[in-house]
């Protein structure tokens, strides 16, 4: 057991430290923060990645990877989160990503590959649907074939940033003879192809992530399919390892934390900070223990998988536990910014409005009530643990 | 990175197991707590015999030279297999405080009688009025001539029925919770104006409270006054080793609890097919991972003596106790009726658990150090 940095780890911490002083800049941030720009900034920051040769750590070093250790991608991840810089958006990069490296064929990873490290592309996620959600098996969108192509019929709902989205990867049914798990296929699709309508979902948080996305005589010609006709299942179920293992954020929590810390020692309530209330004090040290736990959970799980272990079903822990953390955070904001929670702030300054960190508490947690019902809801990831892990 | 035992660790974990697979059945194990002091004597020998005594002592000592994973290995190992011998009062408290402010004629003298299994020892901390706070100490050491004298009670002191020797913290100077002025003594248990009350703790073991009449005391460990700055860092070896103990014990009750879930059949199916009990299985494993993470993050803390040491350690015993308390409670209620019986190993492990939550403070002592720790103002 070790867990010291070495020489060369150290000297990797200075050069993330260095990257991110001159690469994440205070415009950039602005630009990212701004719901308007949002995909500008995103772009933009993806696009300084992958100069500086980091878009896609994860990667085989062919396609353009790092071959970081894990004890580099924890640095990386925890120093990207200290800086406030976002990860990647993980559609492209990580997930159809992941797909078409394991999957996908010498032509597929030529021609989508290096257009996701050059962040030319976005990408969005087709697996929800409307009858589908938490039984995801039971999709019923359609592929039939016709010659050379595929033609697609049905709809797909919480697609994230469809609005934005070049490409859509999708599950689509093209067989429902057999179990509902089998006769799914995983496919590309452009997302201007005639026939693809996006209709927005305004969210409680009051934000367009969200969208339902209709699928109307698409054709999509059979080399965007990913493997072989019918078994799109087993490539989705790697692709949801993947997604959950994104999920938790743990580094994106710690960050969430101290500085949740630090705006309670300045909340004074009766002449007392608010970090000297015990009751409030108990319920931060609560999250920051879970935290601190699954920071080395998932330090242990990715040591494994550095080993040469498959990423397994212990995702869905990482998963449950790293969204339960985020929601506790969330609710602390919340409470530390009393009032304020509750006040939408607009186009007023913090100094008209009297407070200068509150807006978006009350946002944030709205938003943050999706973690638990995405990337498979909490509850499912307790069965699967159960049958998978457990043996139940 | 990486989170895997050396060969050598290996060795000892694996020894441990074929030991406690041998020795410590249900009814091996009964029989071994119904003996005199609460566990064999037979036992003992053989852990000597083995090497485990040696263990965390130095190598010039007649040592294995071993840190705080070879520690966490074998008790883990003890905690899965609910081994009773006295290994936390004999070898890390008393022995542990020896080695760390012993005299080199103390150490050659003591030493080698622990590591040959010729020696019990107990380290007598607590009292009456203290609960967790281990600068709470009324008993007085008073120096007359060239002899300390002392005078008072200490309670609850872990394998002080079978103890020759003990280590006392007593006060020689300043106020009851002075953190100043505590040392630490060794007194023969056989001294004139000892009286022991000797009682059995739920989890099968001994304790005695020992009172004090001008007892005079052997000999004084580290420097007079210095006692909590000596005690301190044996007593956070000894946190990590029981919360090492505590993840064995969970470990081994829930695949029990697991077994008889997938095995115990009601309305004609394993009552493991039931999302309700799932659930709770899960998150009793959730629970389990939580420890076993925050043990790794704080013996490798303590390995490297980093300065996430504290915060780790202290993050260690509160999610031990919660976790202990909830691992605990669902296995008796999955078990259903058989869990309330002392047929069943399961009530053994649980009150293990209760045990180690009390000792050096519990979830909530500990919460409350955390906070303190990490809300203190950047300096």
């Amino acid at each position: 057991m070790d867990t010291r940095l070495s020489e060369e780890d150290l000297a990797f911490q200075t050069e993330v430290r260095q990257f991110l002083k001159e690469a994440w800049d205070e415009k950039l941030a602005a630009t990212c923060n701004n719901r308007a720009t949002m995909k500008e900034g995103v772009v933009e920051w993806q696009k300084r990645l992958y100069h500086k040769g980091w878009m896609a750590p994860h990667w085989p070093v062919e396609h353009g990877g790092t071959h970081w250790s894990v004890t580099q991608s924890f640095i990386y991840n925890s120093e990207r989160a200290a800086a406030g810089a976002p990860e990647a958006v993980a559609f492209g990069v990580t997930m159809v990503a992941s797909v078409i490296i394991a999957y996908g064929s010498d032509e597929q990873k030529a021609k989508f590959l290096p257009r996701i490290l050059k962040s030319e592309d976005w990408w969005c996620q087709g697996y929800s649907e409307p009858g589908a959600g938490s039984d995801l098996a039971s999709l019923k969108t359609r592929a039939d074939r016709e010659g050379d192509e595929y033609v697609i019929n049905g709809s797909k709902i919480w697609t994230t940033y469809a609005q934005y989205a070049d490409w859509i990867f999708c599950l689509v049914r093209t067989d429902s003879s057999g179990r509902k798990q089998e006769g799914i296929t995983f496919l590309l699709m452009d997302m201007k192809t005639p026939g693809i309508t996006v209709r927005p979902i305004i969210t409680i948080d009051g934000f367009h992530h969200l969208n339902e996305v209709f699928f109307d005589n698409v054709r999509v010609p059979i080399e965007n399919r990913i493997g072989e006709e019918g078994k799109g299942w087993t490539y989705a179920k790697s692709l949801l390892v993947q997604e959950r293992l994104s999920i938790a954020e743990v580094a994106d929590s710690k960050r969430g934390l101290s500085q949740l810390r630090e705006e309670a020692r300045r909340e004074v309530n009766g002449g007392k900070s608010l970090l000297d209330n015990p009751l409030f004090a108990k319920r931060l040290a609560d999250v920051e223990i879970d935290l601190m736990a699954l920071e080395y959970t998932e330090l242990r799980a990715l040591a494994s998988i550095a080993e040469g272990n498959e990423p397994g079903p212990e995702s869905s822990l990482l998963k449950l536990q790293g969204t339960e953390i985020q929601q506790a955070i969330q609710e602390l904001r919340m409470d530390v910014a009393a009032y304020y929670s509750g006040t939408l702030q607009g186009d007023l300054s913090a100094e008209e409005l009297g407070h200068n960190f509150a807006d978006g508490a009350q946002k944030l947690y709205f938003r943050g009530r999706a973690a638990s019902i995405y990337g498979g809801s909490n509850e499912v990831q307790k069965n699967i643990t159960a049958k998978y892990v457990l043996g139940l | 990175m990486n989170f895997n035992l050396s060969e050598e660790q290996g060795q000892i974990r694996d020894s441990i197991a074929r030991f406690v697979a041998e020795n410590y059945a249900f009814d091996q194990r009964n029989a071994v707590v119904a003996m005199e002091h609460g566990f064999s004597a037979e036992h003992w020998q053989q852990f000597a015999e083995l090497g485990w005594l040696s263990i965390p002592f130095a190598e010039e000592q007649g040592g294995f030279g071993g840190g705080p994973v070879d520690t966490m290995v074998l008790m883990q190992e003890f905690g899965r297999g609910l081994v009773a011998e006295p290994y936390l009062a004999t070898v890390l408290l008393f022995g542990g405080l020896l080695q760390a402010g012993g005299s080199p004629e103390m150490q050659d003298e003591y030493l080698p009688r622990i590591i040959a299994g010729e020696l019990q020892g107990a380290f007598a901390y607590l009292e009456r009025q203290s609960r967790y706070e281990m600068t709470d100490i009324l008993t007085r050491a008073q120096l007359k001539g060239d002899e300390w004298i002392l005078n008072g009670e200490k309670t609850v002191v872990l394998n002080g029925g079978a103890a020759q020797k003990l280590i006392v913290a007593a006060r020689s100077s300043g106020e009851q919770d002075d953190e100043t002025g505590i040392t630490l003594f060794v007194v023969d248990t056989g001294s004139a104006g000892i009286e022991r009350i000797v009682f059995r703790m739920t989890d099968g073991q001994e304790a005695a409270n020992i009172a004090f009449k001008d007892v005079i005391a052997e000999a004084v460990v580290g420097a007079v006054g210095d006692g909590y700055a000596l005690m301190t860092p044996v007593v956070d070896g000894a946190r990590l080793a029981i919360c090492a103990n505590a993840l064995g014990a969970m470990e081994a009750l829930n695949a029990q609890t697991l077994e008889y879930c997938k095995t115990r059949e009601q309305f004609g199916v394993a009552i493991g097919s039931f999302q309700a009990l799932q659930h709770r299985m899960v998150d009793m494993f959730g629970a389990c991972e939580n420890v076993k993470s925050l043990l790794y993050r704080a013996v490798c803390a303590a390995q490297e003596n980093s300065a996430d040491a504290r915060r780790s350690l202290l993050a260690l015993k509160v999610m031990t106790g919660r976790a202990g308390r909830l691992i605990g409670g669902e296995a008796i209620q999955l078990h259903g009726g058989m869990g309330m019986t002392d047929e069943l190993s399961v009530g053994f492990y649980v009150k293990c658990l209760m045990i180690i939550n009390t000792l050096f403070g519990d979830a909530d002592y500990h919460q409350q150090l955390f906070s303190e720790h990490v809300n203190a103002p950047a300096r």
